[in-house]
């Protein structure tokens, strides 16, 4: 198994001393902030739409057999097919084997995070299928061959130039900087694919159990084209992904434009019960969902962190964390980046391999203020750290937290320590001190003062 | 009032003017001002690292050091917090529950203390300089104060309080965080000091000294003018 | 071994045995409870037909969809005409709907209501697409299309420009109510495809850059009549 956290390091130390990359990035979220300030400004008060928004999540998640049951129930009577995964094989299997039934050749795909999550390219690819994503951010990294920067925003991180070049190679255009005509290069070439193709992916944002209908929230019209021309529409969902009203919507999808994108609503919010009815002109044939489980039971399972599922990737706690701003989305090693991705990826992928995230924090709470349906982001990064501590002890922290507890608890040792402390700080500047060696590097300690200030109160005081 | 110090450990030993101007700006003020030296520390590095036993154990010993005592006191934002916020999650469903409440009731930050507990905004400082305030994020998101330590400094005579950029942002301290992943705080810390050093600030002030550690050592390191100074160390000044 | 579906549902079942606490809400928890409005911490939708069409008109201009308003259906015809020979639309197609018909044949070039004989490359190849659509959402510039409605799911879509002709009496004041009139319209009947459509197709991809027209349509008009 690779060392996910020595990976991480190293990206991570690389991104962070990479200025130009940074102020990049920065720029780039430039114009959201004053976007999504202007679109909250709209509401009449944010805190209680995140009240409703937390709410209508909440009773969703914690009654989850019922929400899903009567989904599937409802999915199935508007005459779409139910398909259940336990993990991220069974999801590949299920999709394959629709595709063989199916006798397709090429198949088209919108924006799904859950397909990044079960590597669905890659099997569909080894099959021999045509596969092409069809939003612009993800099928730029499709031809750079990079998973996702940014959960919603894929390419975020990509030059207009470096693009550019990219369509050069693999599409034959003429290079140019407009961004727009990048754009347009990206449409032309996209749109006899949707025709031409036999299926069309995509993910879900809501499960409407009231109605049976799946919710798709997106800007460019690539989901709707996406759902409406191929013969053959498979979703793929997380399990979590379920509300139990369609009025819940009415808070949720401009909740999820504004927080994620600082629109009002995005461009296209659509509700899709089942295949083509009797007299509709087009539409697929087969409607089916693939549910998938893929370890979100195991969060589950801890009730201090179950509302991480009440997520509905609006990406707001990515674009407002000073973590991923500066050492960027590629060096998570995830599928969900920032500090979503950090408090599920211990659940999803494994406490032990996966706490780093966690730790590589400053707890500054920035996600939490963010997230707009109140998930508790940087208090759970404190509890995967306890979680960690408890399951996988490291020596050397035992050993520092044992000693440092030893000192505090004597208050004369704390205080003979810190004279000593104080008295040789110079010296020990010098040294090459866990913790201390490394705070050195780029920054100075003040200089230490002769009396503490227990000693000066004591003096002041006598 | 008799106010007990709550004094953050590396205060105690590092930036002890802090302490000692917390205590004159109450005593102006006409309080009394108690330091039980029974005190160290708070057990925050212990909690952030997930060793929450070792935690609960300064936690414990902080609420026999507080036991009795009218209200606590304690100039930074983050060791406040950790009592008034995390001793109650460290100590629910222990014997210990309803005195950590009872202790986090009692406990205020400096500037809340002064602003909300006691309703006094003008100290009768005066500090004729040109000062930018540096929000500690524990302070801001976790007590929820913003403009209490503003209206103290608006108060200050003579001095003239700027806005910064990247105002909300964390300066990347984090506590061990900052030695853990020294190369992402120092890329936060670059963020924060970059846009505190441009504002042309005489001072950077804030309510978390630990914070001003952080801010104060790149500062000192790459040879920036402005110079960092806890809101205490301003409040105290009346000459 | 069991089925995915039963074993999902028991580690579900096994999961919640756990109660989680409520959401620490930050307000009361029934609010709304004295106002008329149904949701009054979201974005104001207006309380009278006025103030909603007012809100909605200033929605549309910052989404950079256009709004024309025309006193009749015989304006109605006489502005899409206009906006045909402006633009220079060479095809255009429609959906069947008595409404949009007699302006389909008002139009200065090629038309085709295109669910009476659906083909989707000839619907590629078209230059606009008009259809009714449900309601619109005056809060969020919201138009709601249905299959029912719109002629299927691609007509609204596909083409590079779309072209909504309403009424002013279909504006609802908030997306709560438009969610609700569907389905007391369609009850367990539901069209399969229902999507609000909030400005013309639009990207950031490209170093969050705003461009319009990614994949759907570049242009979105709404005609709205009386």
């Amino acid at each position: 198994m690779p060392d996910s956290k020595a990976i991480f390091l190293k990206d991570a130390t690389v991104n962070a001393a990479d200025g130009d990359q940074r102020a990049f990035i920065r720029k780039a979220l430039g114009g959201y902030y004053t976007n999504r300030d202007l679109q909250k400004a709209r509401y009449r008060d944010w805190e209680r739409a995140r009240d409703a928004a937390s709410l209508a999540k909440w009773s969703a998640v914690n009654d989850l057999a019922n929400v899903l049951e009567k989904f599937t129930a409802n999915f199935e009577r508007n005459g779409g097919v139910v398909h259940w995964a336990r993990d991220a094989a069974e999801a590949r299997a299920i999709i394959l084997k629709i595709a063989e039934d199916a006798k397709a050749k090429a198949i088209v795909k919108s924006k799904c995070m859950t397909s990044e999550e079960i590597h669905l390219n890659d099997a569909l690819e080894k099959a021999g299928y045509g596969v092409v994503e069809s939003d612009l951010g993800e099928f730029i990294q499709q031809l750079r061959g990079e998973a996702p920067y940014h959960f919603v925003f894929p390419c975020m991180h990509v030059k207009r130039e470096a693009i550019s070049e990219l369509f050069t190679k693999h599409l034959g255009t003429a290079p140019t900087d407009s961004p727009e005509e990048l754009t347009m290069i990206a449409r032309r070439h996209l749109r006899q694919l949707y025709v031409d193709a036999d299926i069309g992916i995509t993910g879900a944002n809501f499960l409407v159990a009231e109605t049976g209908q799946i919710s798709i929230t997106e800007n460019e019209g690539n989901a709707r084209l996406t759902a409406a021309l191929p013969r053959i529409h498979i979703a793929l969902s997380g399990i979590e992904k379920v509300v139990n009203n369609l009025d819940d919507l009415s808070v949720l999808l401009p909740m999820l434009a504004t927080a994620g994108a600082g629109q009002p609503m995005t461009c296209y919010n659509t509700l899709y019960s089942g295949p083509r009815k009797k007299g509709e002109c087009d539409g697929p044939e087969e409607f089916h969902i693939v549910l998938l489980d893929n370890a979100r039971t195991r969060l589950l399972s801890d009730p201090e962190q179950r509302d991480a599922l009440h997520c509905i990737r609006c990406g707001a706690c990515l674009n407002v964390c000073p973590i991923f701003k500066n050492i960027g989305g590629l060096a998570y090693g995830t599928t969900y980046q920032g500090p979503i991705g950090s408090v599920i990826t211990p659940h999803l992928r494994g406490l032990k391999q996966w706490n780093h995230l966690s730790g590589a924090s400053s707890l500054c709470g920035a996600c939490t203020d963010a997230c707009p349906v109140r998930i508790d982001l940087h208090h759970h990064l404190l509890h995967n750290r306890r979680n960690a501590a408890k399951e996988s002890p490291t020596l050397f922290d035992r050993a520092f937290h044992n000693g440092f507890n030893f000192v505090i608890k004597r208050p004369w040792l704390f205080a003979t320590g810190g004279r000593i402390f104080r008295a040789t700080l110079p010296l020990l500047q010098k040294l090459p001190l866990p913790y201390m060696g490394a705070w050195m590097k780029t920054r100075d300690l003040p200089k230490a003062p002769s009396q503490s200030f227990r000693d000066q109160w004591k003096n002041q005081n006598v | 009032m008799r106010v007990s110090l709550f004094v953050p450990c590396f205060v105690d030993q590092l930036t002890p003017k802090v302490g000692l101007a917390t205590a004159k700006v109450l005593k102006r003020l006409g309080h009394e001002v108690e330091f039980r030296s029974a005190q160290t520390c708070c057990g925050q590095p212990s909690f952030n690292s997930g060793q929450w036993d070792v935690a609960r154990e300064a936690a414990i010993r902080a609420l026999e050091v507080f036991r009795g005592a009218e209200v606590v006191v304690g100039p930074s934002g983050s060791c406040v917090a950790m009592m008034r916020q995390f001793y109650p999650e460290l100590l629910k469903g222990t014997p210990h529950a309803a005195e950590a409440d009872d202790l986090a009731a009692r406990t205020f930050e400096f500037s809340e203390f002064l602003v909300k507990k006691l309703g006094v905004t003008d100290v009768g400082a005066k500090f004729a300089k040109k000062v930018t305030y540096h929000d500690g994020c524990h302070a801001l998101r976790e007590l929820r104060l913003k403009e209490e330590p503003r209206q103290l400094l608006r108060a200050v005579k003579g001095l003239e309080l700027i806005e910064t950029e990247e105002g909300e942002t964390c300066c990347g301290f984090g506590g061990l965080f900052s030695a853990k992943f020294p190369m992402i705080s120092t890329a936060m810390v670059q963020v924060k000091g970059g846009a505190l050093a441009r504002t042309g600030a005489d001072f950077v002030v804030s309510s978390d000294p630990s914070c001003l550690l952080q801010i104060g050592g790149w500062l000192s390191r790459e040879g920036k003018p402005i110079l960092p100074l806890h809101i205490a160390e301003v409040l105290a000044n009346d000459a | 071994m069991s089925d995915a579906r039963s074993d999902i549902f028991a580690r579900i079942r096994e999961a919640l045995k756990v109660k989680a606490p409520k959401p620490h809400l930050k307000t009361d928890a029934n609010p709304g409870k004295t106002s008329t409005v149904a949701k009054p911490w979201l974005p104001d939708g207006g309380e009278t037909a006025d103030a909603s069409l007012t809100i909605l008109a200033e929605q549309l201009a910052k989404l950079k969809a256009v709004l024309i308003r025309v006193p009749d259906k015989a304006a109605a015809a006489k502005a899409v005409a206009e906006l045909s020979a402006a633009k220079n639309w060479k095809k255009v197609a429609f959906h069947g709907h008595e409404l949009l018909r007699p302006i389909a044949a008002s139009l200065p070039c090629e038309t085709w209501e295109a669910d009476a004989s659906f083909d989707k490359q000839r619907l590629e190849g078209c230059d606009a697409g008009i259809t009714t659509c449900e309601s619109i959402v005056a809060q969020l510039g919201s138009i709601l299309v249905s299959s029912a409605t719109s002629g299927g799911r691609a007509l609204s879509v596909l083409p590079h420009v779309h072209v909504v002709v309403a009424e002013a009496s279909q504006v609802v004041p908030d997306l709560g109510e438009a969610l609700a009139l569907a389905k007391a319209r369609h009850g367990d009947q539901m069209p399969s495809m229902l999507s609000f459509i909030t400005g013309p197709s639009r990207t950031g991809d490209i170093e969050r850059i705003l461009v319009l027209g990614a994949h759907g349509p570049k242009e979105l008009y709404l005609v709205l009549i009386g």
